[in-house]
């Protein structure tokens, strides 16, 4: 089976969608509408959202590392201005950060 | 009252698991009854559920030890493990279950720390199952907000030359932190210096003993 293509490169920055999608779900709500940076690409995936209820997962979605500065994410935060926080995001909780909010 | 009074208090006494004797969830009662099931109509036996269940759990931090010992003194090897913690754990004879593992170096530059907020993912084949404060909400909640405090609750002061970067694993990947080689260990063997590399260090909640920071 042929492997979806990337939608995002290395340095981009994005936004992430806050579907508020029911079940069983990995993105964490601390990071949603939260902008960061594609840190890496991890591969495609299948897609946890469905495999938690029995089904197959697929087609496997693109997954990918999503760099944050820890102020973005903490008005509050107590640390240094490099301080960053990692995380996996599926590529359809991902919108181009330049994207108007709909 | 005299009678009932003690010198100690009973929540020294306290097991490290609450007994779990609560009515089944209808999870645990489903499969409770399906396991049965399996074993009455002889698809599985009990010993072979058993004997995955010691599989699922071999795993210790040795494991990961011996990995980050071997890197630390075998630069190409070192290499391997950063580009593929998997197939550097195969050739040292270390099996692992999970999809994928990373491994994440920690610099003079930055520290990295690893958590999973929701739920205990963890790279259990390299660590063994996961420690107590690894699971619980306090640790998964504050990981990720405040790290420097939570490493300094550790004993862990993280200088604020140093980035910190906390890895939330919440999806596919799992994470392994391989901490600098302290200074002073140039004589020590391979054996030697994966015996300072503890589970917390692997987890980025602690530093082999001799680390040297920036200040």
């Amino acid at each position: 089976m042929s492997e979806p293509a990337p939608n995002y490169a290395v340095g981009d920055r994005v936004r992430i969608v806050d579907l508020r999608k029911p079940g069983h779900v990995r993105t964490p709500t601390y990071v949603r509408e939260k902008v960061g940076m594609i840190e890496r690409y991890c591969g495609a995936f299948e897609n946890p959202e469905e495999r938690a209820y029995g089904r197959w997962g697929l087609p496997r979605i693109p997954l990918y590392r999503v760099r944050f500065g820890q102020h973005d994410l903490w008005p509050d935060y107590d640390g240094t201005p490099g301080d960053v926080l990692e995380l996996e995001i599926y590529d359809h909780w991902l919108a181009p950060a330049e994207e108007a909010r709909s | 009252m005299t009678g009932d009074t003690h010198d100690h208090a009973h929540d020294d006494h306290r097991p490290i698991r609450e007994d779990d004797d609560e009515l089944l969830t209808e999870g645990e009662a489903r499969f409770l009854a399906l396991k049965g099931l399996l074993i009455d109509q002889g698809v599985i036996s009990a010993d072979e559920i058993r004997a995955r269940l010691e599989f699922n759990e071999r795993g210790s931090s040795h494991q990961a030890a011996r990995m980050i010992a071997r890197a630390w003194v075998d630069p190409d090897y070192k290499a391997r493990m950063l580009a593929d913690t998997k197939a550097a754990a195969l050739e040292m004879g270390i099996e692992t279950t999970e999809a994928k593992l990373v491994t994440i170096e920690n610099t003079p530059e930055r520290h990295n720390m690893v958590v999973c907020t929701l739920c205990s993912c963890y790279p259990r084949s390299l660590l063994g199952e996961p420690p107590a404060f690894y699971v619980s909400k306090a640790y998964r909640s504050r990981a990720v907000r405040e790290p420097r405090k939570v490493l300094r609750e550790f004993g862990v002061e993280i200088p604020e030359q140093v980035d910190i970067a906390v890895h939330d694993s919440n999806a596919d990947f799992r994470y392994v932190v391989m901490p600098m080689r302290p200074a002073g260990t140039d004589r020590m063997s391979e054996e030697e210096l994966a015996a300072l590399i503890t589970r917390d260090c692997v987890v980025g909640c602690a530093l082999p003993p001799g680390t040297e920071l920036a200040d």
